[in-house]
């Protein structure tokens, strides 16, 4: 039988599973939502801007695993997903984005609506197509999602004419995907593997990092078993948070810009790195030609790209953690380094990372998500936005679980974590998601409350406001003789031009009121200014299972510490006792 | 130093932009660039000399290697192969005789392709050497445009591996 291009598609999208689809309508991709309007078994969930379909998406893959999809129609609704693509690829997150193209007679005449898609996304896609035949149709989607996830994952995009949806034609899915140029190696090679463990049980002072790449691939569990066989302290990267249990004794924190002072000790003075899904990030390394000096280095990478990019290695093993890592374990025992693991358990109870929360001062941000991690006991997916919001995420909720933990590492997106909060929900109706967001980044993406009030998505809004943009008020602060340009967000027309902080009463009244916004949306807002009602309040919102903005009027010029200063070794250290 | 990889691709559309988009978004050098389909009309080859240290290079590679519709890379630059490239030189005429500029073409196993009152040009094949060499000869009577196809390699028998 003869099926409609848009028919084939939603076909295709059956065939591969997707049961949520984030998707904004428009001109050219009317015929597709017409499809999805009689489908029973793919929800449509409408957000209120395309930027919030492509995080939601993201969100949606992250908490589950499974690939995310979004929809949006040509030109602007196309372009309004670029932020959350490059998101996306940056992070190695399977999605596919969907985007509806002009006629194919039209493309290339600036018609209405048309933009370059396949153009503008080339660098920030794993992969992108234009569909240009609609026998193509069905293959091509079968080829995004294999290609979505496998490897190392990553967006694909595709970009459908108008007339490719209206057309029609016999529907047929192929069984199998054949890409000549795509085969990416999954399993690690044995001998380089025993080099490894060898290496490893004879180094003195071995260190791993754990990176993203064994909770996309879903090896969290061999992780720590191989952890509880050879005992050698590890560290993860923002992404990889939650790949190890944070109550494991070998645990050391974060490394990098805002890690530990054990992390960053460790890596300094290590004379082995087994690197296991990281890609050796600058925000990790600090300044280059001082990283781990002395350290011989072991990569496990599923991306061949990315071994010896930046650090130069020495034993690189090409493949996929979750195949790797129990062949690791396999050939691995208990490493002899009781000094060296007490060097490093000093270092920590010597320098540990903390705040001061006086019971009659201003809230503490710290304070407020230590509360909601010991409230969870972190059963609880937390998504953040980016900033100092971010780092404090990273630093006190102690994430017990792998995919527990969204937020944009690599590109740094303000507006991320309200959608992908959301995309999360959809995927866990009964889990209780979280947002840690800044007063500054919430607004990027704010009108998602909308999609979080219709469709009853109870995500936790938790606002830290300090009225400032912080993380660069803190550089301003640190690094620009606190000339706090353009990073108060408070400040009007009338306020003296050369204000360099807390002014107090002088200051202006806060916009927007997010207690009354969120109850303009139909939500229910709260807004904490004591320390003495976090705890209570935070009992009463985080559990009733309704969508919530919860804004905490934190102490303004709080910094992120520790801190290494950009371009610094990462044991020149800021803010340490 | 420079360095010439052959790239099989998938004979699609936008591979050529995914090729140099790869080169402009990471900081690559494309110091030359030719494409052509191969004997199965599904495949393209790619001849690229580029140029970068040794760390550069290798990341080049990968990176090629990395995208989806690339079928194989071969860095040609350190094993044993053949390679030529064609150019175009139109030469002026004004000042200076005819004769003069197609005997040092000659030397050059170069052959005039267009002839008029005020300019020759002449089709000079070779090694990319050997036609900079050319260049540099007729400069002193003044070129007035140079069209080159950029260098097309192939590895000796030799060094086929399956």
């Amino acid at each position: 039988m003869e099926l409609t291009g848009a028919q084939i598609l939603v076909e295709s999208l059956k065939k591969e599973g997707v049961d949520t689809i984030f998707g904004y309508p428009g001109g050219v991709v009317i015929p597709i939502f017409d499809v999805l309007f009689d489908e029973k078994d793919i929800k449509v969930i409408l957000p209120r801007h395309e930027q919030g379909a492509a995080h939601m998406a993201d969100g949606y893959a992250r908490a589950s695993g499974k690939v995310g999809v979004c929809l949006a129609t040509s030109g602007p609704g196309a372009t309004n997903t670029v932020t959350g693509i490059a998101t996306a690829n940056m992070d190695s997150i399977p999605m596919v984005i969907i985007t509806g193209q002009v006629a194919s007679s039209m493309i290339g005449n600036d018609a209405f609506q048309e933009v370059d898609m396949v153009g503008i996304t080339r660098p920030i896609t794993k992969h992108n197509f234009l569909v240009k035949d609609i026998n193509e149709l069905s293959k091509t989607v079968k080829e995004a999602f294999h290609i979505a996830n496998t490897g190392r994952k990553g967006p694909v995009l595709i970009d459908i004419p108008v007339d490719i949806s209206k057309g029609k034609t016999e529907f047929k899915y192929p069984e199998k995907v054949e890409l000549r140029g795509y085969n990416p190696n999954y399993e690690g090679h044995p001998g380089q593997i025993k080099k490894a463990m060898k290496m490893l049980s004879n180094a003195k002072r071995p260190v791993i990092m754990a990176g993203g790449g064994i909770i996309s691939s879903d090896a969290a569990d061999d992780f720590r078993k191989f952890v509880d066989k050879c005992k050698v302290p590890v560290t993860t990267t923002l992404l990889g948070l939650g790949s190890i249990d944070p109550d494991n004794p070998l645990w050391l924190g974060m490394p990098g810009m805002h890690g530990t002072y054990q992390a960053n000790y460790a890596l300094t003075e290590c004379d082995l790195i087994l690197s296991v899904g990281a890609r050796f990030d600058d925000r990790v390394t600090g300044k280059l030609d001082a990283f781990a000096p002395i350290a011989k280095v072991i990569h496990v990478d599923i991306d061949p790209t990315s071994i010896s990019k930046s650090v130069g290695v020495d034993i690189p093993i090409v493949g996929d953690a979750k195949t790797i890592i129990p062949e690791l374990t396999k050939n691995v025992k208990e490493c002899k380094i009781d000094d060296w693991r007490s060097l490093c358990k000093k270092w920590e109870e010597e320098h540990p990372s903390k705040y001061i929360q006086s019971p009659d001062g201003d809230i503490k941000p710290q304070f407020v998500i230590e509360k909601i991690s010991e409230l969870t006991k972190g059963d609880c997916i937390v998504s953040t936005e980016v900033g100092q919001n971010q780092m404090w995420a990273a630093q006190y909720f102690r994430y017990k679980n792998p995919r527990s933990l969204l937020t944009s590492g690599g590109l740094g997106t303000m507006g991320y974590g309200y959608p992908a909060a959301l995309g999360a929900q959809v995927a866990f109706p009964d889990k209780i998601v979280v947002d840690i967001a800044g007063d500054g980044s919430i607004q990027m993406n704010i009108q998602e409350l909308a999609t979080a009030a219709l469709y009853n998505l109870p995500v936790k809004i938790i606002i830290l406001n300090n009225g400032y943009l912080g993380m660069v008020r803190q550089w301003q602060e640190l690094f620009f003789d606190r000339r706090y340009s353009s990073t108060c967000l408070l400040k009007d027309d009338e306020c003296p031009p050369e204000c360099k902080g807390v002014q107090g009463s002088e200051c202006h009244k806060y916009i927007p009121d997010f207690v009354a916004l969120a109850k303009a949306y139909g939500i229910s807002g709260v807004r904490v200014t004591e320390v003495g009602q976090v705890e209570s309040v935070l009992k009463e919102e985080l559990f009733n299972g309704k969508p919530s903005v919860i804004e905490f009027v934190i102490s303004r010029e709080e910094n992120v510490f520790p801190m290494v200063p950009a371009g610094k070794a990462i044991n020149e250290i800021m803010g340490m006792a | 130093m420079l360095s010439t990889i052959s790239v099989l691709v998938e004979n699609k559309f936008g591979v050529l932009a995914k090729v140099a988009g790869l080169f402009s978004s990471r900081g690559y050098n494309i110091k030359s660039l030719t494409v052509g389909e191969t004997e199965d009309p599904n495949f393209s080859r790619m001849t690229i000399v580029t140029h970068g240290d040794e760390k550069i290079i290798e990341q080049v590679k990968k990176q090629l290697n990395k995208l989806i519709d690339t079928i194989k890379v071969s860095d040609l630059t350190h094993i044993d192969h053949v390679e030529t490239e064609l150019a175009f030189v139109r030469i002026n005429l004004k000042g200076h005789s005819r004769s003069e500029i197609l005997d040092l073409s000659h030397v050059f196993e170069g052959r005039a392709v267009d002839v008029g009152p005020r300019s020759l040009c002449v089709e000079i094949k070779g090694k990319p050497s050997k036609i900079n060499a050319f260049i540099e000869l007729v400069k002193p009577y003044g070129i007035i445009d140079v069209t080159r196809t950029g260098k097309i390699a192939i590895p000796r028998e030799m060094n086929i591996s399956d």
